[in-house]
């Protein structure tokens, strides 16, 4: 869709936060309309390696004993695995810029991240310069 | 109506966003004029394929809606 554009500041590591950044992501690609998602502080734990399969609950994680539940009922519900989701968001053509501040600050390197999921590593200014024509941003 | 299907999307079964997301996937590879069948049991998706079908200003030529499996058919545009 011609001028349309969604951009998503993910800010959040929790396993379901991150799962719903993808999906609304990829519902947003299945309508033809253009997406970059920016992960930065805690959302930056999904980009490293192993590091979607580590992410707890945000809440009710209750040191994994919920996590292992919702995963359960994930798979009895058929829904989809938080890697076929973030793999289907990129296949649809969805971007990911990785915040290098965030890296900077915690530590991370490139190669701690998935090179298959990064497309560009920025800051602030090349998530503005992404969202300054977009019509749909969110917060997560 | 009978239409000649080039490409037939399976969703039987799939959950949120899966529908949507091979829907996309097949208009992605398809040729222009072609003609996709998105069949599928997510009861949402009946809804919202066309939707996204809309959005994207494709036309749909058949939608119905069986016991079990309902069946979309549209036209890449």
């Amino acid at each position: 869709m011609e001028n349309k554009k969604a951009t998503i500041i993910l800010h959040s590591g929790g396993f379901d936060k991150i799962m719903s950044a993808f999906i609304v992501g990829s519902g947003f690609l299945s309508m033809g309309i253009p997406v970059t998602i920016f992960f930065t502080f805690w959302g930056l734990n999904a980009l490293k390696k192993g590091g979607m399969k580590k992410a707890p609950l945000s809440r009710m994680n209750m040191l994994g004993l919920g996590k292992a539940m919702i995963l359960r009922r994930m798979k009895r519900h058929r829904v989809a695995s938080l890697e076929v989701l973030a793999n289907s968001y990129k296949r649809l053509g969805g971007k990911v810029i990785a915040c290098t501040m965030t890296m900077e600050l915690m530590g991370i390197e490139e190669k701690d991240l998935r090179e298959d999921l990064v497309d560009e590593y920025g800051t602030v200014g090349r998530y503005c310069y992404e969202s300054k024509d977009a019509t749909i941003t969110l917060f997560i | 109506m009978q239409h000649t299907i080039d490409s037939e999307v399976d969703c039987i079964d799939e959950n949120c966003p899966m529908p949507l997301v091979k829907t996309r996937e097949a208009i992605m590879h398809a040729k222009k004029g072609d003609i996709i069948r998105v069949k599928g049991t997510h009861p949402q998706s009946f809804e919202e394929i066309p939707m996204a079908l809309d959005a994207m200003g494709l036309e749909i030529l058949d939608k119905e809606r069986g016991e079990d499996v309902w069946n979309i058919t549209f036209v890449v545009s």
